[in-house]
């Protein structure tokens, strides 16, 4: 009988910015199980809504992740304005719609960047990453920002984007967009990616619905669930599918954040041409009083926000369920029985944002 | 401007937010391209010269950084990127932060921001460059002395 191991991973390791502890009980080149040991990231900002003024709050949301840090503070802000009732702008809608996008491909390049560079092919990491300035720089332009963009504001945007811009931004994002899909195809069809990633850490649709997955997770199994089809910011009026796969593998998970990025341009597009004019924001005084339960699909999954206000500047509770608590389960489960070496890339693919799940 | 050393650096997340990882990573890729200074991002504290810390430290952390710091060999800088790693930042109130970085480990060099600019990254790192170089001028020394005082010792039988 072969021996057992434990081999601790992080919570400092080379192949995650973010800690994460693993203990990974193994036999052979096989893991058995895998414990993981969260709370290196834990700051305890849902506290800090007792000592904030509710408006200023959306600046602590958007740090919640500095990744999808807009659409945090876009969930914020849709829980607040939907207790207080405030009608926003149809523009400010838009154009949430539009950074909220521009922040799903800017996440999926950098996650197909940490990808590579995760199985060892460290030219295409540095090529995402590159690709992924292209987008940075729109985002910067019109907001300021490059990760952290405190655009969003409750009840409507801070700033807006003229139709010039607008323009521009679609027409370098049909050059950008070629590229990337050339730098993708390396994705979908070299050999030596598919080796690594085919067959590996499969996760079947059922066990991704049971297991309570969410985001790229649930879709490369076959489930087709998209929270931004709940009709939130602008989506009611754009037209899109949820992008499915089928095998419910690596590689699949890689498809479904591949075809995301086209996915997410073809929505900018759509967003640019359909924009109406009128007022960016409206004036907000007074105080909320009430609860609400505020989703949001984030490039990792959906995030589920509950904001619970009693008539004070101050709320009364302030809850967050991130997409990479939801998908943890499923990651400790696809550990089972993977090879050591395939470790680092079933981590990879739930794309962990560790920042949110402790906050 | 010349090195006589590539250093190399180790990135830690104390409980940063990830803004500020991502711009690490980011001053490393071609756009900005950290390693034409011939800097390399590692993953083993034993063979870092500089410390890059993102975000404030808390209790499960503190002892992460301190481990990591300890067991880099000397000379060696650290370098506090953002203004969670520098003083707390928007997180100075949570319960559960400690504060700045240098709460826990001596830091050379804050970057501001948040979250900091790669330029500005960089820009700490270059400081932090200087501050190595001078480091190990004094290390030399150091050790010079040390080995000229065994010798004495030895000469004179002292330390038999
Ligand atoms: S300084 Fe800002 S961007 Fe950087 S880790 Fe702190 S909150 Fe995030």
């Amino acid at each position: 009988m072969s021996q057992r191991n434990v081999i601790p991973f992080g919570p400092q390791h080379p192949v995650l910015p973010e800690p994460i502890h693993l203990d990974l009980v193994t036999e052979d080149e096989t893991v058995i199980e895998a414990i993981p040991s969260i709370g290196f990231v834990h700051r305890g900002l849902e506290k800090l809504v007792e000592k904030k003024d509710y408006q200023d709050f959306v600046y602590v949301a958007e740090r919640i992740c500095g990744i999808c840090s807009f659409m945090h503070g876009m969930t914020y802000c849709q829980a607040v304005e939907e207790i207080m009732e405030i009608a926003v702008p149809e523009r400010a809608l838009y154009l949430r719609t539009v950074w909220a996008e521009l922040s799903r491909i800017h996440s999926h390049l950098m996650w197909l960047g940490l990808a590579a560079d995760a199985f060892g092919f460290e030219s295409l990491f540095m090529n995402c990453w590159r690709l992924r300035e292209g987008i940075l720089d729109i985002i910067e332009a019109t907001t300021g920002g490059r990760v952290i963009f405190g655009s969003c504001k409750i009840g409507g945007v801070r700033r807006d984007i003229d139709d010039e811009t607008m323009k521009g931004i679609v027409e370098k994002l049909g050059t950008i967009g070629a590229e990337i899909g050339r730098t993708t195809d390396v994705f979908l069809n070299d050999y030596s990616v598919q080796h690594r990633l085919k067959g590996i850490g499969v996760l079947s649709g059922e066990e991704a619905h049971a297991l309570g997955t969410v985001g790229p997770v649930l879709r490369a199994s076959g489930v087709a669930m998209d929270a931004r089809k709940i009709d939130y910011a602008a989506y009611r009026n754009l037209k899109f599918e949820p992008v499915v796969e089928k095998a419910g593998d690596c590689h699949a998970r890689c498809r479904v954040r591949v075809r995301e990025i086209f996915q997410s341009v073809d929505l900018i597009g759509q967003a640019a041409r359909k924009m109406p004019g009128g007022e960016i924001f409206v004036k907000v005084t007074g105080a909320p009083n009430g609860e609400f339960f505020s989703r949001v699909e984030q490039p990792r999954g959906e995030v589920i926000y509950y904001v619970k206000a009693n008539g004070t500047k101050n709320l009364q509770r302030f809850r967050v369920r991130t997409p990479t608590f939801a998908n943890l389960p499923a990651m400790v489960k696809m550990l089972e029985g993977a090879s050591i070496a395939d470790v680092p890339n079933i981590i990879l693919t739930i794309d962990p944002c560790i920042s949110c799940v402790e906050r | 401007m010349f090195f006589k050393k590539s250093p190399w650096i180790i990135h830690y997340d104390a409980t940063s937010c990830n803004g500020c990882d991502i711009e690490v990573v980011a001053s490393l890729t071609p756009m900005y391209d950290l390693e034409r200074f011939g800097i390399v991002n590692t993953g083993n504290p034993k063979h870092a010269d500089i410390f890059v810390v993102t975000g404030a430290v808390n209790e499960s952390s503190r002892m992460v950084v301190k481990n990591i710091y300890d067991q880099m060999p000397n000379p060696k800088v650290v370098v506090a990127v953002g203004i969670c790693a520098t003083s707390g930042g928007v997180f100075r109130e949570c319960y559960n932060v400690l504060g700045g970085v240098d709460k826990v480990i001596p830091v050379d060099v804050y970057v501001p921001g948040c979250a900091a600019r790669p330029e500005s990254i960089i820009d700490g790192i270059i400081t932090a460059l200087d501050i190595l170089e001078r480091r190990l001028v004094e290390f030399r020394k150091a050790k010079s002395e040390a080995r000229r005082q065994e010798k004495k010792l030895r000469r004179y039988h002292l330390n038999d």
